[in-house]
């Protein structure tokens, strides 16, 4: 071998042991849940001993209306949260983005909830709804609007309410980040060209955040998608199916109604879902480059 | 235009100052440019004006009315800044339309603006890329484009052209001074080269440390700097500072320094007459000294010429007088030869005479 072969080998001999864990590490469960999904596998049986069933957990989860239900609560969860929380976040970001005394203060206390542990979180939240003693419902009481039925009738939204207190802080970090990372001098240019408060948002800062928002939804969509631990200690999906996300219905599949090739084939449709929602942020990310880029193409060639 | 004053302008960053109390006051559409050393305030004092910074002390008049707490956008400005400050996700058409698609100007009118001003700074071709995919020269026409395209009645320029090649720099040097004669407007323009300072200016102002060390027409400031600061730093090559103390012997007064003597006329002798040291600083600029061979050693100073540094028509000589580093600046072909002692007339109406217990200039 030539001198020049093994120095460009060497790194990979290096990485060689740790790509080889991460592989195992990362395939080895993956393709037990794709194998699984194949099965009707129930958990006294070792995999072996299962027969196998095509697509046959697929299908019945396909024309499952519970699954169905479970579907679309989940879709709802997840958007309405990451909706108001990248709205609320990106707009605390922006106003607090200022160098005033306090302001480091105030910035730590927000990112307070996010700390928290999410079986804490649900169980405060919990509290906090209880029908009699939570403090809503004894705060609506006394200024006399009566109380709500928070975990009952409006479960969901409840459980909404208390991810987008627990998770509206990671997107308020990262915008800030972003934020004061932004090229200073180009907003005091903004600020000289005419533009108001107002407008360096939407024009210049807004923009230049895009790439960070687009990252931080990606992860915030995909974390809600798979939201358990504060939903499970709030309603444990009560009642009935209102708040039965996707993640409690594969539990519940897996260790209530014994059928794991069924639960794997859920986690399977949610996989699918996260990977097609992620591709179509990289692509709507990659688009408004290769649009630019055209254009540009376009009017060069134009001239040369 | 707005006349633009300022009044005893001081900034202070926490208990440093950096500005101590800057007055001045730029008449009518003048071109004030101001030079300094790296570091003495000259961009803060223009984002100060623009409304960047804030004002510690004193005040920032614009026709006489106050303007230290209005906003940028209301002070009716446009800046070219140092550092380029483009906007990095628009392309270069987009940067420099920036401000008249805010005034919701119409679409026909901006394109005309743009294509005009691109066409000036031969930016034409690059109208659709984004600043990354410009070079630092292409980045720094499109800062000025960016300003140009503005109809603001001042100009705050940032050093506009120091990353600009000799050739470009020199076109754009040209297209400012005769935009500066069609335009009438303000303009105050931050700079590090003489040409472009003394080419431009209706005024220079030359800053120190904070402090303006002395403002007015560029010939002036040229010809009677009020202190060695001011002489030293304008004109290249530099002025030569030699020491020298003041003798008399019979009849004559001379300017006797380490390695010369010259004989006073009847003119410095008389700017002389209430000078109350011995010690005295001379200065001499390299273009003020003539070579000639016969010329006598009690009007000439003695030189031996280390190194001569051929620019095209001009050379300069770097030579020295024992100790003292002197620069001459002649014609490229005036035969010398190096390593030899040469004599160089001095005249003494060119020379300019210091007080070196406070650096100032003896008129
Ligand atoms: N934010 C700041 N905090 C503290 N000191 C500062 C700050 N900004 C500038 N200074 C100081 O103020 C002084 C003047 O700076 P300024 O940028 O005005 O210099 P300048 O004359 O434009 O120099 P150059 O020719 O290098 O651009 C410098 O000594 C600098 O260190
Ligand atoms: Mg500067």
């Amino acid at each position: 071998m030539s001198y020049s072969t093994i120095n460009r080998l060497t790194p990979y001999i290096f990485l060689a042991p740790a790509l080889v864990i991460m592989v195992i590490a990362l395939l080895y469960p993956l393709g037990y849940m794709v194998f699984g999904s194949f099965r009707d596998w129930d958990p006294s049986q070792s995999i072996g001993e299962t027969s196998f069933i095509g697509l046959g957990n697929y299908i019945s989860l396909w024309n499952d209306p519970n699954f169905h239900e479970s579907l679309i609560v989940t879709l709802k969860f997840a958007i309405t949260v990451v909706f108001v929380e990248m709205i609320v976040g990106v707009g605390l970001a922006l106003l607090l983005d200022r160098n005033l005394r306090g302001m480091s203060v105030l910035r730590t206390m927000f990112i307070l909830p996010m700390m928290i542990a999410p079986v804490v979180v649900g169980l405060i939240w919990r509290y906090m709804y209880h029908p009699s003693i939570g403090i809503f419902n004894q705060t609506l009481e006394k200024i006399g609007l009566g109380s709500v039925d928070w975990l009952g009738q409006h479960a969901l939204l409840s459980v909404i309410i208390a991810d987008i207190w627990q998770w509206t802080p990671f997107i308020f970090i990262l915008s800030l980040a972003a934020l004061q990372s932004l090229p200073r001098s180009a907003l005091e240019a903004a600020r000289i060209d005419g533009a108001s408060g107002w407008q360096q948002i939407i024009y210049i800062k807004i923009p230049l955040m895009m790439p960070v928002l687009i990252v931080t939804c990606l992860l915030r969509l995909i974390d809600a998608f798979k939201v358990l631990e504060v939903i499970l200690v709030m309603t444990e999906g009560g009642p009935g199916l209102s708040t039965e996300i996707l993640a409690l219905r594969i539990s519940r599949t897996a260790t209530e109604f014994r059928e794991l090739g069924v639960a794997a084939a859920m986690s399977n449709y949610l996989l699918m879902l996260l990977l097609i929602l992620t591709i179509i942020m990289l692509a709507f990310n990659k688009l408004q480059e290769m649009k630019a880029e055209r254009q540009r193409r376009a009017v060069e060639a134009e001239k040369g | 235009m707005p006349k633009i004053r300022l009044d005893g302008l001081t900034k202070r960053y926490g208990n440093f100052e950096v500005l101590h109390g800057i007055d001045l006051e730029m008449d009518d559409a003048e071109f004030t440019v101001l030079v300094g050393p790296s570091g003495c305030g000259k961009s803060t004092t223009l984002r100060m004006i623009a409304g960047l910074e804030t004002v510690s002390d004193g005040e920032i008049y614009i026709n006489d009315k106050p303007i230290s707490h209005l906003e940028p956008k209301d002070r009716d400005l446009a800046m070219v800044f140092q550092d380029y400050a483009l906007y990095p996700h628009m392309d270069v058409a987009k940067n420099m339309s920036f401000a008249l698609r805010l005034q919701k100007r119409p679409r026909a009118e901006i394109d005309k603006k743009v294509h005009e001003v691109a066409e000036m700074l031969g930016l034409t071709e690059y109208l659709h890329r984004k600043p990354a995919e410009l070079s630092g020269g292409q980045r720094q026409r499109v800062a000025m484009g960016r300003a140009l395209t503005r109809d603001s009645s001042t100009f705050l320029f940032d050093e506009p052209l120091s990353n600009l090649d000799a050739k470009l720099r020199t076109q754009m040097r040209a297209e400012l001074a005769m935009m500066r004669q069609r335009v009438h407007k303000n303009m105050i323009y931050v700079t590090h080269d003489q040409i472009e300072a003394m080419t431009l200016a209706d005024r220079i102002v030359v800053m120190h440390d904070g402090h303006i060390q002395q403002e007015g027409k560029p010939e002036t400031l040229f010809k009677t700097p009020v202190n060695k600061f001011v002489a030293g730093f304008l004109g290249t090559p530099p002025m030569n500072f030699l020491d020298a103390v003041i003798e008399s012997k019979g009849d004559d007064t001379y300017l006797t320094g380490h390695n010369f003597s010259l004989r006073c006329d009847d003119a410095t002798l008389q700017r002389l007459t209430d000078y109350p040291l011995q010690e005295i600083c001379l200065g001499i600029r390299p273009s003020d000294l003539e070579y000639d061979a016969a010329a006598h050693a009690d009007e000439s100073l003695s030189l031996q010429v280390d190194i001569a540094e051929y620019i095209g028509a001009q050379s300069v000589l770097i030579s020295h007088s024992g100790e003292q580093k002197v620069m001459v600046e002649l014609k490229s072909d005036t035969p010398i030869t190096l390593g030899e002692e040469l004599n160089f007339r001095v005249s003494l109406e060119d020379i300019h005479l210091f007080n070196p217990s406070d650096d100032r200039a003896i008129p």
